[in-house]
């Protein structure tokens, strides 16, 4: 009995894993086309998840394996959000995947084992939980990007993220040794009340922050440990790339939200100033850069870039507003970026990926439906109302302002600008220019309806962003109270 | 309220929703279902407006027909409309024009009719948006949902160089915005958690802040004005732009601009728009001289039209900030004024444009031996665009100078000069295409005005005499606001 309130926290994950190795061993036994039967079955295991997490879940604040594990608000919200992007990514993805014969069992275990890692990273209340999270993400992705083994650039881009991937966990795990060393625990909880009693050792407490903010800064891809997210971006599979670039970055955000703020509140101050340099050299990177590419995987990766700089702007304003107008950012972005890479993958064909810019000129004539949606998908990630992304760029700034920082908000929305030059150059191409090829978008019903949820979403949620934004800030707000 | 309507609402959502079932009608297969969809959506947006203006109280300077729910919580924002004697005009303004370029676009747009329908009527509709907005992030999200449908409207079934121009718009005006966004969040933090205007109206500021809350405003507005220095996006818009983006630009896009001087920086931060006036009116003045002269050596028709419309903004904005009532008044006057004329001109050009294909003056000679009807309309619209006393161009600058006088009797010397070059640009332009002999076999094959073309011109034509012989209606609605704004304006918000 005892066990088992234990682990209720837990239960989605456990639920999670268990439908995962089921997955795996059917994949094996069951004769099916194209693997229809478990897709099914990964679909419905995201489903139960959603049921168990919401069944399961528990006002206050809900501990398990010795404070390793922690279950609240935030913790619950986020992770609804993650099997919802992550069951978006599976369907945008399946025709795509058949047509190149990689929808294969592996591809779905490995996505449920990514989507397992997200859910720890998500619940973490011990750093070697979040590391643990961390790896169990990471190297499914490793996996996932170098799944088409005979894609040069595909092995290229998982060894480049794989090498570049392990030493960003050197730098958080040396990071994390030093704040050990510096406290004497590894519990967020604890870690937190040891900096505020005042550390002896200071320095070594400093060093450990800087190794662990490297380490984030990599896992997140911000300026100047992006390196990898281009290639990466590039070299992936389409729908890899998707899964890269939508789900893992709300884990992230609980990532640096439980080690900055749940761990280390006190160091405020100093982090403050770090996240400061990142995200203004990552806004103005990744906005400048981004201009200058012409496939739009790669264009897509440096806004990615530029769009995780403008989330640490909420972080870094150091108040609970902030934090929540982070997590919003977070979540729209998701959605933005699960649109605009699932048209990508909606105009790609057998033996053709519409991932060039060019391949989107004329969209408008071709179909008029597709070119809306991505118009308004491309206008929200500018942040140009009365999309969603405007609300999302609005409360993060709202709260640098309240913070103090009214110059650090004319940068960002200054780099903002640079940024809308190129989201408005892919309208221009759709809408302006002639089509390159008149080859007919051949949608299936589900990704068509799907597209169009996902783009009518970010109109919609554009002009009653209340509930979302709510929802967001007090689910943040609830759980870094109760810590 | 009338009839239970929420009439500012009406105004807006219902182009909307016509552009929305225009859109609908898919393919150019259905373009005159398009059309005729349109047409009465745009009649019926201009129907809805008319309560306005006659249930409007003249004599209250508060806001009317006030709208008011919670919208988004969390930060405190709520749809909230309304107007007062400042806005009410301009938001009839806007519900009149979409009419005119609906059926000016009636025969010449020809591909992708419904979304260029569409795009004219959801702009329209975001347009009284903006005039009745009274929350600062409403007022925002039309603001800026007004680039969308404009951009694609200049990229789409715009000139040679169309690209080009409808990138440069875009980015120019959104420079601004966002400044004014961050001016607008900070006013949010000062005035206590409020995103309400009138309540910005009441938050006391220090100079130094407010100065800075100035030149954010200043650029968000200025670059839409446009004044001189940010003036350079105007020319190449217009003349990209297809006919009816042209009207919509010159005779409402701008007056958002000058609309929101009024609505915001004057009201909210009263000392530094007193305490910057002198380089206001300088930047006012130096549009209208020197823009005048730069219109006086334009070759292409629309980019003179362009300039003009430039020059003639100019005195709006050196109308507000003489601080009177007089300036004050005959700028809005001028605005309004502004918008039949050059609404009318850029019509007169398309329609020309539309026989020949070609803006050059030098292209043109002796139309008048061709389309006889159509140069008697365009004389007028070109006296009333260089000021003629009995059209409504007259009255507006009129007023500007008599008040300028009264503040230094140099700026209204300076700003009277503009009577002269605007007459000269005007009809020298008007003289080299309508007069002398037929230039050559293109303008010898002209036809003149086709009935549609007439009743839009006629209708023109009656309200630029109209108001140019009888202004008092106009004038009567805004006295009691623009009263209140002067004294609004005299009142320092510095904290004690």
């Amino acid at each position: 009995m005892d066990l088992m309130t234990n682990l209720m926290p837990a239960s989605a994950e456990i639920f999670l894993l268990v439908m995962a190795c089921v997955i795996l061993i059917a994949g094996l036994l069951i004769r099916q086309n194209n693997n229809s039967v478990t897709y099914m079955l990964t679909l419905a295991t995201l489903i139960g998840c959603m049921f168990v997490t919401v069944g399961t879940h528990v006002e206050g604040v809900a501990y398990a394996f010795h404070n390793m594990f922690v279950d609240d608000l935030m913790a619950d919200v986020l992770k609804l959000l993650i099997y919802l992007a992550v069951a978006m990514m599976l369907v945008y993805s399946r025709q795509y995947l058949v047509v190149r014969g990689l929808f294969s069992g592996e591809f779905l275990v490995l996505t449920l084992f990514a989507t397992l890692g997200m859910m720890v990273m998500v619940s973490a209340s011990h750093f070697l939980t979040l590391y643990l999270g961390l790896e169990l993400l990471s190297l499914s992705l490793y996996a996932m990007v170098a799944l088409q083994r005979d894609s040069a650039q595909s092995t290229e881009a998982a060894m480049k993220y794989f090498i570049l991937g392990a030493l960003a966990s050197g730098l958080l795990l040396y990071g994390m040794s030093m704040l050990y060393g510096a406290t004497g625990t590894l519990e967020l909880n604890a870690v937190s009340d040891a900096i505020a009693q005042g550390v002896q050792n200071q320095p070594l407490l400093t060093f450990g922050l800087v190794f662990i903010v490297s380490g984030l800064a990599f896992k997140l891809g911000v300026v100047p440990f992006h390196m990898w997210v281009p290639d990466v971006y590039h070299g992936a599979p389409t729908p890899m790339t998707m899964l890269i670039g939508s789900a893992p970055k709300l884990a992230a955000f609980a990532f640096v939200v439980r080690i900055l703020v749940e761990g280390m509140q006190s160091l405020a101050e100093h982090w403050t100033v770090m996240l400061i340099l990142l995200a203004v050299a990552s806004m103005a990177i990744g906005n400048i850069t981004a201009i200058a590419q012409t496939n739009l995987k790669r264009m897509f990766a440096y806004s990615t870039i530029a769009h995780m700089g403008f989330m640490l702007l909420g972080l870094l304003s150091g108040n609970i507003e902030g934090y929540g107008s982070a997590m919003f950012y977070a979540v729209v972005y998701v959605l933005m970026s699960l649109g605009a890479f699932g048209m990508i993958l909606l105009l790609s064909r057998e033996g053709f990926e519409a991932d060039n810019l060019s391949d989107f000129k004329g969209l408008a004539q071709r179909s008029p439906w597709l070119a809306f949606m991505m118009l308004l998908l491309m206008f929200s990630m500018a942040g140009v109302p009365p999309t969603v992304g405007f609300y999302a760029k609005f409360a993060v700034l709202n709260s640098v302002v309240q913070a103090g920082h009214v110059w650090l908000a004319i940068v960002a929305v200054m780099l903002s600008l640079i940024g809308a030059f190129y989201y408005l150059r892919i309208v221009k191409l759709m809408y302006f220019d002639a089509p390159e090829s008149h080859a007919p978008v051949v949608l299936g019903q589900d990704t068509a309806m799907l597209i169009s949820v996902n783009g009518l979403a970010v109109l919609v949620l554009g002009l009653l962003p209340g509930a979302l934004m709510s929802v967001c800030a007090v689910s943040v707000q609830h759980s870094l109270l109760l810590h | 309220m009338i009839l239970g309507l929420p009439i500012i609402s009406v105004a807006i959502w219902l182009p909307i929703i016509f552009g929305i079932l225009v859109l609908s009608t898919g393919n150019d297969k259905n373009a005159p279902l398009a059309r005729i969809i349109a047409l009465v959506g745009s009649v019926l947006g201009f129907l809805v407006t008319i309560p306005l203006y006659t249930g409007f109280v003249s004599e209250s300077s508060e806001m009317q027909f006030v709208e008011y729910h919670n919208w988004i919580a969390r930060f405190n924002i709520h749809y909230h409309l309304g107007v007062d004697g400042i806005s009410v005009l301009f938001i009839l303004l806007t519900a009149f024009f979409t009419p005119i370029v609906v059926l000016a676009g009636w025969k010449v747009i020809e591909k992708r009719v419904a979304q260029y329908m569409a795009a004219f009527l959801i702009m329209s509709g975001i347009m009284v948006g903006v005039f009745a907005a009274l929350d600062a992030v409403l007022f925002y999200v039309f603001w800026e949902a007004m680039l969308i449908p404009m951009f694609l409207i200049i990229g789409v079934w715009g000139g040679q160089n169309r690209v080009y121009a409808a990138v440069k718009f875009f980015l120019y005006t959104l420079l601004g915005s966002l400044l004014m966004l961050i001016a607008l969040i900070y006013l949010y933090n000062q005035s206590g958690g409020s995103f309400s205007i009138l309540d910005f109206h009441q938050v006391l500021i220090p100079m130094n802040a407010q100065i800075l809350v100035f030149i954010a405003f200043f650029l968000a507005f200025a670059v839409k004005v446009p004044m001189f220095p940010v003036h350079t996006w105007l020319p190449d818009a217009h003349v990209e732009a297809p006919t009816g983006g042209s009207v919509i630009l010159a005779a409402i896009m701008l007056k958002v601009g000058a609309y929101g001087f009024l609505r915001f920086s004057m009201p909210i931060v009263p000392d530094a728009s007193n305490k910057l006036a002198g380089v206001m009116i300088a930047l006012s003045l130096i549009a209208v001289v020197y823009i005048g002269l730069v219109a006086l050596m334009q070759t292409d028709m629309k980019k003179l039209v362009a300039y003009s419309s430039i020059s003639h903004m100019g005195f709006v904005t050196m109308g507000f900030f003489i601080f009177n009532a007089y300036g004050m008044e005959g700028a809005l006057l001028q605005m309004i004024s502004h918008g039949f004329i050059s609404g009318a001109l850029f019509l007169c050009i398309g329609v020309l444009y539309d026989r020949m294909h070609t803006r050059n003056i030098a292209d043109y000679g002796g139309v008048v031996h061709t389309m006889p009807v159509f140069a008697a309309f365009f004389m007028l619209f070109a006296m009333a665009n260089s000021g003629l006393p009995g059209t409504s161009g007259f009255v507006g600058e009129f007023m500007v100078i008599l008040g300028a006088v009264k503040v230094n009797f140099w700026y209204a010397f300076a700003a009277a000069t503009t009577l002269s070059f605007g007459a000269a640009y005007t009809l020298w332009m008007y003289k080299r295409v309508i007069f002398g002999a037929v230039a050559n076999s293109h303008v010898a094959e002209l036809t003149d005005l086709t009935l549609r073309e007439k009743a839009i011109f006629a209708l023109l034509a009656f309200t630029v005499l109209g108001m140019g012989l009888y202004p008092l209606p106009f004038a009567e609605i805004m006295h009691a606001s623009v009263n209140d704004l002067l004294v609004h304006v005299a009142r320092s918000k510095l904290p004690l």
